[in-house]
């Protein structure tokens, strides 16, 4: 008996243990049944949908820094208190680990009923596992009070997943100081100004672009811009779609960054330079006045700030410009790479759960997450006018006047072929690989 | 007579019994004690071993159910994959340079640090205390050190050594070496440990009697420190060749495996494509191969390097 229970005792853990922080029910609480392996029919998490009793929602994010931590609790709290049979207890986690604990959580019989996600392929996988509530009906009502564009974002064959509350687009962030001693007056607008100006601003002993190869995927910005600009957004879009990159228009945006990569614009040791821990990582060498700029996302005066000593990174210093168009290209400068984030609901997760979403993208709370400056730009229509901080407000006029928004590659496909794109790029940062090999292994990953 | 033979069988029946259950006690007291730990190396060891073999026959995300059975496939995509095959020989590498060059560095600093001397525990202390220190802490300070223009760039620089400033973790040539150095300077304290404790075992009679015969330092080292030191370097070796087989936490944290593949290690390449790549059962194939290749070093290594220090050790059930 005593070994009979000690096994069940080690299946619980295990158990538990592979469900990590998110499981809600204490291991006594653990149905006997899970001891025994068979899926189990309920548990705490996730109660028969009921709106008499008692309901606990988990909710995991990445937002384990503040302004977002606090937020989202004073949003919890708020919601709490006008639903008080209701509970919601948030797992705020470090970006990785959440990327690390998730497919795990989704698989145990304790899965989060709310959890981050940047739709696109990532989403589309667990989708296809069967992981993901199918919210179409549920907020046919209010989906009308969200930004179309980007609720197309979180779609996999025509259904909602996911609900956004962020979309923003990747473009430069720069120095103006740094810029205006070089005497770059305006921000470049075509390529060909762009790589004029590089070397006027290495000449004043700044290094003129940031980037953090280290992690793949900023680097990988530029080559998708590059190719947007040369393919735009038909043969893009069609290129995502049909998983075929073979158009000559890839192999000339290889060529593109070769002739930027021969300038030698990037900060020394790039290929090992980190994108955003620290102050030597690539966000922390411009926000420190290392560097002139950085092709990066909405996020990045967020990111910035705490890399400083003062907290407030480059503060009036800092502008912002979209990736300029490139000469016989056919991309327009109206088309962009962006991204954003949203949330997904899990399958067997209480009608709670969305009811919440819903109070979190509402106009009000919107309005207030947006007035914190904080990167995000709210994709509630009417929520978008909080946002004061003049580079986020070009970026939110940028993106109302998008006529066309790829998702980065690396989210809009599976984690294995956006990692391996994100490699390809990264193998020609390192002088590696040619234009050509680039974008046949990028066309070889989607073939996969 | 009859009633005397039926006592005599009873007698001996009853003895019978008594040693079958003294047998049996037996048994189910060996079963008792060893079984907690069969449970734990069951559960914990064995089933997750099996379930990798089984796992890496699969084309799997990790999130649906398996159901894409490739057989062997996996394996035949490792022994393709160039980026494997780079791991498996960085890996290699590290193995053979932790041997030639960081075990000897240990041994030597080891015998420096048995003589008797004013500072010599001090010493050891300040020797062994990177092991202490946890892998994720020594990464990041080693890669604050190592930055373009950090710290050691600075002090290379201020001694009028500038001209040895490298790129020492964005050099596809270098960061293998790079890497290598600060997986030594945390483990080489651990292998001196080891020696040290190796060196105590040595009766001072032997070397006193050499030291009488005339013997000098070298004579000694080379026909008394050495032979009788030699179970401890062979395990010794042994725990360093694992340990490099096994190198991840470092790599990870200080370059992730670039730049461009350039320090993958088979650990880090594996974690890399079947969890950030969530491909986990190409994952686990790269997993089998890894223990396959620890398992046959080991048995190897046992049976032809350990055998003769473990021949007298081991008990023996018949007795």
């Amino acid at each position: 008996m005593i070994l009979r229970r000690l096994a069940a005792t080690l299946a619980i853990v295990t158990l538990v243990g592979a469900c990590s922080s998110g499981a809600t029910s204490s291991p006594s609480t653990a149905p006997a049944s899970a001891a025994a392996g068979s899926p189990a029919p309920s548990s705490a998490a996730s109660p028969a949908p009921s709106t008499a009793g008692k309901v606990t929602i988990t909710w995991w994010n990445n937002a384990n820094t503040d302004p977002g931590k606090t937020f989202n609790q004073t949003v919890v709290d708020e919601y709490m208190a006008a639903h008080p049979n209701v509970t919601i207890k948030i797992s705020a986690m470090q970006n990785e680990d959440f990327k690390t604990k998730l497919p795990l959580a989704l698989n145990s019989s304790t899965p989060p009923d709310i959890f981050a996600s940047w739709g696109g392929g990532g989403l589309r996988q667990q989708v296809e596992a069967g992981k993901v509530k199918d919210l179409t009906a549920d907020m046919a009502s209010w989906a009308n009070t969200i930004n179309v564009g980007a609720l197309g974002l979180w779609q996999v064959d025509g259904k909602q997943y996911g609900i956004p509350f962020t979309l923003g687009l990747v473009g430069f962030w720069y120095n103006k100081d740094f810029f205006t001693k070089a005497g770059v007056t305006t921000p470049p607008a075509t390529w060909d100004d762009f790589l004029a100006d590089v070397p006027k601003i290495k000449a004043t002993g700044v290094a003129p672009i940031s980037l953090g190869e280290k992690d793949a995927w900023t680097g990988a910005f530029w080559w998708e811009y590059l190719a947007l600009r040369e393919c735009g957004k038909d043969k893009m879009g069609a290129a995502v779609k049909n998983n075929s990159f073979e158009d000559p228009c890839f192999v000339k945006a290889g060529e593109d960054l070769k002739t930027l990569i021969d300038l030698k614009p990037f900060n020394d040791g790039f290929l090992g330079t980190p994108a955003q821990t620290g102050a030597t990582s690539a966000a922390g060498l411009l926000a420190n006045g290392k560097t002139s700029m950085e092709l990066m996302g909405q996020w990045e005066p967020g990111v910035m700030g705490p890399l400083t000593p003062d907290g407030k990174g480059l503060g009036d210093k800092l502008g912002w410009f979209p990736f300029p168009t490139v000469s016989g290209g056919a991309g327009a400068i109206t088309e962009g790479i962006g991204g954003g984030d949203g949330y997904a609901i899990s399958v067997n997760a209480p009608p709670e759960a969305l009811d919440f979403l819903k109070y979190y993208v509402s106009v009000d709370v919107m309005k207030r997450r947006g007035a914190l400056n904080d990167g995000t730009l709210p994709t509630t229509i009417g929520a978008e006018s909080s946002v004061t901080d003049p580079n986020l407000k070009d970026l939110l006029a940028k993106r109302s006047e998008a006529t066309f928004v790829q998702l980065y590659l690396d989210q809009a496909f599976s984690a294995q072929v956006g990692q391996a794109i994100n490699d390809a790029v990264a193998g020609q940062f390192s002088g590696s690989l040619k234009a050509a090999e680039v974008q046949a292994a990028v066309q070889a990953a989607t073939k996969k | 007579m009859s009633s005397t033979s039926d006592v005599t069988v009873g007698a001996a029946g009853a003895r019978r019994q008594y040693a079958q259950r003294r047998h049996l006690r037996k048994w189910l007291e060996i079963g008792l004690f060893v079984l907690p730990a069969i449970v734990l190396f069951v559960v914990f060891v064995l089933s997750p071993v099996v379930r990798a073999v089984y796992y890496s026959g699969f084309r799997w995300d990790g999130l649906g159910p398996l159901t894409d059975w490739v057989g062997i496939g996996n394996y035949q995509q490792a022994l393709g994959d160039p980026f494997f095959t780079g791991a498996v020989v960085h890996t290699l590498v590290i193995l053979v340079l932790s041997l030639t060059v960081q075990q000897p560095v240990a041994l030597a600093l080891a015998l420096a640090l048995a003589r008797n001397f004013r500072g010599r525990t001090f010493l050891r202390l300040v020797f062994f205390a990177p092991y202490v220190i946890s892998e994720a802490t020594i990464g990041v300070i080693w890669l604050l050190i190592l930055q373009p223009h950090g710290p050691l760039d600075q002090t290379l620089q201020a001694i009028g050594l500038g001209f040895l400033v490298q790129l020492w973790l964005a050099d596809r040539g270098l960061v293998l070496l790079t890497l290598f150095v600060v997986i030594s300077w945390q483990y080489f304290g651990f292998s001196m440990i080891l020696y040290l404790a190796g060196l105590t075992q040595i009766p001072l009679e032997l070397t006193e009697a050499a030291a009488i015969d005339g013997a000098r330092t070298r004579q000694m080292l080379r026909y008394i420190t050495l032979p009788l030191l030699g179970p401890t370097i062979r395990i010794a070796f042994f725990l360093s060749a694992i340990g490099s087989l096994q190198v991840f936490g470092l790599i990870f944290i200080m370059t992730g495996g670039g730049p461009y593949h350039a320090s993958d290690s088979m650990v880090t390449y594996m974690v890399e494509e079947g969890w950030t790549r969530t491909s986990l059962g190409y994952g686990a194939a790269m997993a089998v191969i890894l223990g396959v290749i620890g398992l046959v070093f080991s048995l190897f290594y046992q049976r032809l390097v350990l055998r003769r220090d473990v021949a007298g050790a081991v008990t023996s059930f018949a007795g």
